[in-house]
């Protein structure tokens, strides 16, 4: 199944695990790989658009969560700790887009962009309308810039939130509590 | 079926634009004194929870709307990326919490999936019989709160009568009604208890009849039937373009199924039609969620035919790194007492990886993305809401509509603002 996806411009790498195909893609082509897959591939759904954070991946000690007490050191006492020390990523955040083929061969494909904080991203709204309130949501919880996009406001948490709740850095139960008595 | 376009770019679409979920009124007309703005929700019984619309009327005509969400955001994916695997499993329940098997098998294949578990023939049936009892009840919940909303009052207690009826059996297996948890990696949490399967055939017997008795009610019902025929319609195309899926898609006729057209599980051993209506519009919906109520009691008469057969067979898997051993063990084992202690306080490693799972949840493609480091916590969890994408075709639905058909078609959408929000 492999074979076909070589012609997606700006492709950098393919990988099929698990049975899944992932296009790693320059971030500068995403549309336009983006509109090869719907025409050329016939991906006619985006079914979801997914923002990880990679900050402290593969880090002896804390894994991620700078900042909250106890972090999530795997490494503890009495653990079992990382098997092998997991491949290190390319840059701190990856978006995946996640391509459904309906139809009489039905597909799926996982097209998968890097970024550093602060790159920003083309909106794929253009392709696929879908793309609105889940590109949203990436910026909300990850803050994930996509230009372009006509409405990129928060879409989850309240508009004057600050920071992005779903980064690695963002610690949980850290978000400071105001209470009315305080005034 | 060939393979449709999905464009924003072509001709006769209703999706608004450029922003394909805000139904912008006129410019021009912004300042005349005939253009209403009413805010709808967030806490308007109507809205199946906590959706608020900002709804710009002309008279009683839709003009413009606007959709804004969040006020159930629970963060339940952070919360996840701080638990372990098994004890991870309680949350996606909680997300869409009426098609709560559906969210809580979704993340079990998932993390199967990266660990490459083998599942014993017998806990995939009955997690089969159990999503389709759920996608019953989950239905009848619809069915219930949206003819209530137009005005059909009575087609509520009958719906949750028939509703309680599953309910009993979920509590017969899992000993809660709601939220059981009993979905495990490797299988089930527990045997299936005895009786099970003689009231859950009274079920699947007696459900084809309930729903022709709800059909008796409503589809002769010419209140109902001006209520939701022609209103909210939605081409196929636009519902491909929306990323719509399960029965909004199969209402605006395109003919897809996850569990027929990707099956999972043993959806592919078993015999079911999968309903297909053309027009989009929110009567189509309703026949969609009926014809579909009937398909599941036939899986699920299916599912008990092969449980039967199984009797006796392991319901989860015999790999006990990951899964918990025996409860009996643990008196007379230290091994077993040491894996059960491991298990649950420290949880079992997931290989490194990233997958994407998606099943046909009640209201349609349920996916869970899950990206693991190889420890015993997950890295990122993400789950694909089915009723966020439907809520996005708000906008495109309600275009001319007028404000008392609004409701209507919300509640056809079928939103669970907990899946929405997450």
């Amino acid at each position: 199944m492999t074979a076909g996806y070589e012609a997606t411009p700006g492709l950098v790498e393919t990988r099929v695990a698990h049975g899944e195909t992932t296009l790693v893609v320059d971030p500068a082509r995403l549309v336009e790989a983006c509109m090869h897959l719907r025409d050329a591939e016939g991906f006619n759904q985006l079914m979801d658009v997914v923002a990880a954070d990679y900050l402290g991946w593969g880090e002896r000690g804390v894994a991620g969560y700078i900042g909250t007490r106890g972090g999530r050191d795997i490494f503890g006492p009495g653990s079992q700790g990382f098997r092998r020390v997991p491949d290190p990523k390319p840059a701190r955040f990856a978006v995946d887009y996640q391509l459904l083929r309906v139809g009489d061969d039905p597909a799926r494909v996982r097209v998968q962009v890097w970024l550093d904080d602060g790159q920003e991203l083309e909106t794929v709204i253009g392709v696929w309308p879908s793309a609105d309130w889940v590109e949203r949501e990436a910026f909300d919880m990850m803050g994930i810039t996509f230009h372009g996009h006509p409405n990129l406001v928060r879409i989850l948490m309240p508009e004057d939130w600050e920071g992005h709740p779903l980064r690695k850095d963002y610690p949980i139960g850290g978000e400071p509590v105001r209470f009315s008595g305080e005034e | 079926m060939s393979v449709l376009p999905a464009t924003s770019i072509y001709e006769g679409t209703r999706i608004p634009s450029p922003c394909p979920t805000i139904l912008e009124i006129d410019p021009s007309r912004h300042d005349l004194d005939d253009i209403l703005t009413v805010n709808f929700g967030p806490n308007h019984p109507s809205t199946h929870g906590v959706l608020r619309l900002i709804v710009d009327l002309d008279g009683e005509q839709v003009a413009g709307i606007r959709a804004v969400i969040g006020y159930l955001h629970t963060g339940f994916e952070k919360t996840m990326e701080h638990k372990t695997y098994w004890k991870g499993i309680t949350y996606p329940e909680r997300i869409d919490y009426l098609s709560f098997q559906a969210n809580e098998l979704v993340f079990v294949l998932a993390i199967e999936k990266l660990l490459d578990l083998e599942v014993p023939p017998r806990a995939q049936w009955m997690r089969m019989c159990l999503s389709e009892l759920n996608r019953i009840h989950s239905h009848l919940v619809w069915l219930g709160t949206s003819a209530l909303e137009i005005g059909a009052i009575s087609m509520f207690w009958y719906a949750f009568r028939e509703r309680d009826m599953i309910l009993d059996l979920f509590e017969m297996v899992t000993g809660v009604r709601m939220h059981s948890r009993y979905f495990q990696v490797g299988g089930l949490a527990e045997d299936i208890p005895r009786g099970f399967y003689e009231q859950a055939r009274a079920a699947v017997k007696r459900m084809p009849k309930a729903v022709d008795e709800y059909e008796a009610l409503l589809d002769r019902n010419q209140i109902w039937l001006e209520r939701t025929k022609g209103i909210g319609p939605l081409s196929a195309a636009d519902a491909l373009a929306l990323g719509q899926s399960g029965p909004m898609l199969r209402a605006s006729g395109v003919d897809w199924d996850l569990r027929r057209n990707t099956p999972y599980l043993f959806y592919d051993e078993v015999d079911f039609e999968v309903p297909v209506y053309g027009n989009g519009d929110v009567y189509d919906r309703y026949k969609v969620h009926m014809d579909e109520m009937r398909q599941s009691a036939r899986i699920v008469a299916q599912c008990l035919d092969r449980l039967e057969e199984l009797q006796g067979a392991p319901w989860i898997a015999d790999d006990r790194k990951v899964v918990l051993p025996p409860r009996e063990e643990l008196h007379t084992s230290m091994e077993s007492l040491i894996h059960h202690f491991k298990i649950v306080t420290e949880g079992y490693l997931v290989p490194e990886g990233e997958v994407y799972v998606a099943i046909e949840s009640a209201r349609g493609e349920c996916g869970c993305t899950l990206v693991s480091d190889g420890g015993p916590k997950p890295w990122r969890v993400k789950f694909r809401a089915p009723s966020l994408a439907a809520l996005q075709a708000t906008a495109t639905c309600v275009r001319d509509c007028l404000i008392a058909d609004l409701v209507a078609v919300a509640a056809s959408l079928d939103p669970v603002m907990g899946d929405v929000d997450r």
